[in-house]
């Protein structure tokens, strides 16, 4: 595979995993936030999960209307731009990010505005691009509540659902006060951390954007090609004030949205929301075909994005990752995103699903670290809607960033020569027998009681916190040749 | 029926009284088993590292040397696990040297010490006594790889005396995952913290599983924190009697 153009995806210069979860391990705060939001959440889901008798039914039909659709994606893709210019919409193609970035920032000129209201999209902070509609004088303004408080405390999202999962009341009360003025309507004097006072600063805050705004910027949950609809579920209903009210709507969706048609649609409508939110259904379902006179945006384009995801298609492995419905389940069970939180993976796409859509979009060399970041415990398979086998594909990436490690290197790292060596020991039972016995000696002689306490190296950090213990004076074959094989 | 035991490299080096307890077990029951002493490794450390030609060439090993057993019982979720989803996606991907059929010929007949009992054997009461508090780790790869589900849980609520108390959490990882605890060591860490505080405030003396590596690294943060909490493969259990009780 070629080196890929610069398709957004990770933060430049953001530190290795490893790196970045020891500082986040740090912060009490950020893991105290993260058990408590996910703790919760992880029981809605389950409850929400379990209480349908066809469950696994739907997963198994998720999994396959995503599959049977990106083996035919070209076919429903064309279909797509057919029905979308027939209903009055106008379709653009985006080969990366900076063509889709490019897209959206001439249209935008082209209204002569420069303010937009925003839907919560992922594929956007995939893109960078509100930071790209900075630089040409564009000023976005998130209207997700949770995006609001990431955008207005000059952050990054740590969640795909959730994007300020890592912040609790407190410290949101702390941003809206200081920030909000600096964007808007300021925030109450007065205002507290309670809960709902905070949704009213947020929504005061807002209320003027929404009413103001000629242009909006989403993406789209589902595209369904037969018709030309395009679907956005949302919570807050400021997603439905921004595909509703300005006069020119632009969306933005990755080219893996789209499904053929609204029986397959249903399938995912019961899933998504009970996935994320625990929720039956989720409070807002915004759909929309072209342009209606006198209803809604007059103006409708629509900007299909490939960054990478034709490349993925082309992995009959890696291909998996893009039945994602970017429902966050797997965030939600995961261990290691439990105590890292997401900005530790360095991408707009964290845990466990980012660990493997990451190395795929934006090149695996630059997210090098992600496919080891699990201990492929198994609990994002079991909570993927559309059964996604992230261990599989971790497993699968982790081969892949062997491969290109030895590819661009002259000298083999230490650990490619540790498993090299590993494997001509394990490759044969004579050397085995050696090594084991060697071994023992060795580490009988630093252990105190049979165990081993810290040690330098590679090994530093797992000794830390763990003995281990030393190799005891025989081994099983040892025993077994010594005591068994005679009798025989 | 044949039977041959896969002791795996991990507990033939550091825990072979698992392989002891699993011969003493099998042959309780009347069977004689075998240990074919060219066996090493099932490759799993590689291949869940990412060296794959290197786990293709021990997954050819572990297929000749097994190949003309009727069962391959091994004391390892992970390693069955390794050999189930692992080996077929080696032989299709990774064919130099795999021979297919060989490999789709093992891979069926491979069974997990606790799976191989009670689906194979068709016991849950082993004749084991065993008088001590007693929690039971399901490991991530005996419930969601392998879902052993109740298998385990059934053998030991048949093991007399025992006192076999519920572990809180019990189906979180406890952050071992092979290379990632030194990868990731303090990651790994902070999910040990957890896993050792919920093992400790069961009160039990003893935590089992069906995997060494997860019960060494359980049991390496239960040592560092001086707990008396006992770790010990539920096969050691399964062969303890009135007589060779602690």
């Amino acid at each position: 595979m070629t080196a890929p153009t610069d398709r957004g995806v990770v933060w430049l210069g953001s530190p290795t995993f490893p790196d970045a979860a020891r500082t986040a391990l740090l912060d009490t705060q950020l893991r105290a936030n993260l058990k408590r939001a996910t703790t919760t959440i992880r029981a809605k889901r389950h409850a929400a999960a379990t209480e349908l008798d066809d469950w696994e039914a739907l997963r198994d039909s998720a999994a396959a209307i995503k599959r049977r659709t990106a083996r035919h994606l070209g076919r429903y893709l064309v279909q797509l731009e057919q029905t979308v210019t027939a209903a009055g919409g106008i379709v653009h193609w985006a080969g990366d990010a900076a063509e889709a970035n490019r897209i959206v920032t001439d249209l935008i000129r082209e209204t002569g505005e420069t303010e937009v209201v925003k839907v919560k999209s992922m594929v956007t902070q995939e893109i960078g691009l509100n930071e790209h509609l900075l630089d040409a004088g564009i000023t976005a303004y998130e209207t997700d509540l949770a995006e609001l408080i990431v955008q207005l405390g000059d952050d990054r999202p740590s969640h795909i659902l959730v994007p300020a999962i890592h912040r609790n009341r407190t410290e949101i009360r702390d941003i809206f006060a200081a920030e909000m003025g600096r964007w808007g309507r300021p925030a109450p004097e007065d205002l507290t951390d309670d809960p709902a006072e905070l949704a009213e600063a947020a929504r005061q805050h807002l209320r003027h954007k929404f009413l103001t705004a000629k242009v909006a910027v989403s993406g789209a949950n589902f595209a369904v090609a037969d018709t030309g609809t395009l679907v956005v579920v949302e919570s807050e209903g400021n997603g439905r004030m921004c595909l509703t009210l300005p006069e020119t709507l632009i969306t933005v969706m990755g080219v893996e949205k789209v499904v053929p048609t609204w029986s397959d649609l249903e399938v995912f409508l019961q899933l998504l929301p009970r996935s994320a939110t625990g929720e039956r259904m989720n409070p807002y379902t915004s759909t929309w075909t072209g342009i209606t006179d006198g209803d809604g945006p007059s103006r409708f384009h629509l900007v299909l994005l490939d960054n990478g995801r034709t490349d993925t298609l082309a992995d009959t492995v890696g291909r998996e990752a893009l039945a994602c419905i970017r429902c966050s389940a797997c965030l939600n069970v995961c261990p290691v995103f439990e105590r890292t939180g997401g900005h530790a993976y360095g991408s707009v796409y964290p845990g466990p699903i980012g660990a493997v859509l990451t190395p795929q979009l934006a090149g695996i060399d630059r997210a090098a670290t992600l496919p080891f970041a699990s201990t492929l415990c198994g609990a994002c398979y079991d909570a993927c809607p559309v059964k996604i086998d992230i261990p599989a594909l971790l497993a699968h990436l982790r081969a892949g960033v062997v491969e290109s490690e030895r590819a661009r290197r002259r000298l083999p790292t230490a650990e490619a020569m540790t498993m090299t060596a590993a494997a001509t020991v394990l490759g044969s039972p004579a050397l085995f027998d050696a090594a084991q016995k060697a071994g023992s000696l060795g580490s009988r002689a630093i252990a105190r009681d049979g165990r081993i306490g810290r040690l330098p190296g590679p090994l530093r950090g797992w000794s830390a916190t763990r003995d281990t213990p030393a190799l005891p004076a025989e081994s099983f074959r040892s025993w077994w040749r010594k005591n068994r094989d005679s009798d025989r | 029926m044949r039977v041959a035991l896969f002791v795996t490299c991990f507990n033939d080096t550091l825990f072979p009284g698992t392989g002891r307890a699993v011969l003493t077990v099998l042959e309780r029951l009347g069977h004689t088993v075998d240990f074919p002493p060219e066996q090493t490794c099932c490759g799993q450390m590689h291949f869940n590292t990412g060296y794959r030609p290197e786990a293709a060439s021990l997954a050819a090993r572990f297929a000749r040397v097994f190949a003309g057993y009727d069962a391959v019982v091994t004391p390892s979720a992970s390693c069955a696990g390794m050999v189930r989803d692992g080996y077929p996606l080696l032989a299709e991907r990774h064919g130099d040297g795999v021979d297919e059929q060989r490999i789709a010929d093992i891979v069926p007949r491979v069974h997990e010490f606790t799976a191989f009992l009670t689906d194979v054997l068709g016991v849950t009461d082993v004749g084991a006594r065993f008088p001590h508090r007693v929690i039971y780790h399901p490991t991530c790869h005996s419930l969601r790889g392998l879902r052993l589900g109740d298998r385990p849980l059934s053998l030991l609520r048949a093991v007399r005396d025992i006192d076999l108390v519920e572990l809180p959490g019990a189906d979180s990882c406890c952050g071992f995952g092979g290379t990632f605890a030194v990868k990731n060591a303090e990651t790994s860490g902070a999910m040990l913290a957890d896993k050792t505080a919920e093992v400790r405030a069961t009160g039990a003396d003893v935590l089992c599983a069906a995997d060494n590596s997860c019960l060494m690294h359980i049991g390496g943060g239960l040592s560092r924190q001086g707990s008396r909490v006992r770790t010990m493969h539920l096969a050691e259990i399964l062969a303890a009697t009135e007589r060779g009780a602690s």
